[in-house]
């Protein structure tokens, strides 16, 4: 019996290559897994589970995950869906996410994916958390209240600029982002503008300053398209395995707002 | 002609909010006429009545930043059927639960003695005052809430959506263009 390199997601049929996670497959083939830390340009973080699916039964993280052949995925289910907004809720009471006073509003995949996922309410009781900013850079703004913990800034600063200007640091509810200096401030790093860390936030921790609101609210990227009609929001989707992140093309990406 | 049928109650507040989603309620704009066809109202800002009685529908904005508004909102919670969170303040606290991470006490010692300017500052303790809470909370955390209708403020038409999916006995669903967050 001849294998076929494909699986089926919520019963279509989508083709996958050598390598490719569920997740790298199924985005290749136009289909919308929803998902925060995974960016198609990185290894895989594995941490924010909103991309789980069911494999063939099991509950599994589609960004890691990789296909077998004929495996039944599922993932656009109520059940799958209400756990999904379940974590988003989680990860809104946690940290202080004010809509209307962020810029990135209208271009967050958080707030998007949350309209999606129809998360009407946090749910849960906040917890406010105390989180000051850092203002010490002279371009760029880190507001630390919106971090989701992606670890995509890490990533980024890491494997493609080469910098190390971010870590997560503490371990479970006390796990936050710290910035590599002395002093813990970003003026006081090598970061700079044009890095590949500067550009990969999905929500509003990392800031452009004086460029805001240049774009208003209301005509932004998930005004005008839901997140799931958006390709690949952080950028294209290079079809196959990546192991290498920083041979990667450049890629468009959400409107820098 | 059709026999009249009853119309139903509604009652609307503004706890720590600014009156925006009851602006925004009335750019409904002619649809008002419509929806009083269908409705009629208890206490609101359009009606003055101070308390609100038995409804059917109770629309809070704003969340809680004092022990008036736990009050008001224990009363429609008491009172209505069906209670709609509307609003970014009422669903997470909003623009008032930015003073959070700051002490009430550090908060009223600035704005009533030390700020630059006041002369004779004093902590108003008149006894008609409400007390402040330690932190304003969104009003899910103290009461159950059925409904939320998220925006700052919510649209037109997303309002509208929601009132007319109900009265239409409907579940309310927003969908892409009218669940907003900002």
């Amino acid at each position: 019996m001849s294998q076929s390199n494909t699986f089926t997601l919520d019963g279509k049929t989508i083709p996958y290559s050598e390598g490719q996670t569920i997740i790298q497959a199924a985005m290749a083939a136009g289909e919308y897994i929803p998902h925060l830390c995974f960016n198609p340009e990185f290894k895989p973080h594995g941490s924010c589970k909103l991309c789980t699916v069911k494999a063939n039964g099991r509950q599994t993280a589609s960004c890691t995950q990789h296909p077998a052949p004929d495996m039944v995925v599922e993932s656009d289910t109520k059940e799958i869906n209400d756990e999904r907004r379940t974590l988003l809720q989680m990860l809104f009471v946690e940290g202080n996410h004010f809509c209307p006073s962020c810029e990135k509003s209208g271009n967050c995949q958080l707030q998007a994916t949350a309209y999606q996922l129809n998360m009407m309410s946090p749910h849960f009781d906040q917890f406010f958390p105390d989180r000051p900013l850092d203002a010490s850079h002279p371009d760029y703004l880190l507001d630390f209240n919106r971090c989701i913990l992606c670890s995509l800034c890490v990533r980024a600063s890491r494997d493609v600029d080469g910098k190390n200007v971010f870590a997560l640091s503490g371990r479970g509810i006390k796990s936050h982002l710290i910035v590599n200096a002395k002093s813990g401030r970003l003026a006081d790093t090598n970061f700079s503008g044009d890095d590949k860390a500067a550009h990969v936030c999905p929500v509003g921790v990392i800031l452009k300053k004086r460029v805001g609101f240049a774009i208003p609210i209301g005509s932004r990227s998930f005004d005008e398209q839901p997140i799931s009609a958006t390709p690949h929001p952080q950028g294209a989707c290079p079809v196959g395995p990546r192991s290498n992140a920083a041979t990667l093309p450049p890629h468009p990406t959400v409107k820098d707002a | 002609m059709n026999a009249p049928t009853k119309k139903l109650r509604v009652a609307t507040t503004s706890l720590a909010g600014c009156f925006g989603c009851h602006m925004s309620f009335l750019d409904i704009d002619e649809r008002l006429l419509e929806l009083v066809q269908l409705v009629e109202f208890d206490r609101s800002p359009l009606t003055d009545i101070k308390h609100c009685g038995p409804c059917d529908i109770g629309i809070i904005e704003g969340g809680l930043c004092n022990a008036e508004n736990v009050h008001v909102l224990r009363e429609f919670r008491a009172n209505c059927k069906i209670l709609i969170a509307i609003g970014a303040c009422a669903i997470n606290g909003g623009l008032p639960a930015q003073r959070n991470h700051l002490s009430l006490s550090a908060i009223l010692e600035e704005v009533y003695h030390a700020q630059h300017g006041l002369v004779d500052g004093f902590i108003p303790n008149d006894p008609e005052l409400p007390l402040p809470l330690d932190k304003v909370h969104p009003i899910h955390e103290v009461v159950k809430v059925d409904y939320f209708i998220p925006g700052c403020p919510p649209s037109a038409d997303a309002i509208w959506k929601v009132l007319t999916d109900l009265l239409a006995g409907k579940e309310p669903e927003l969908g892409h263009g009218l669940i907003h967050y900002d």
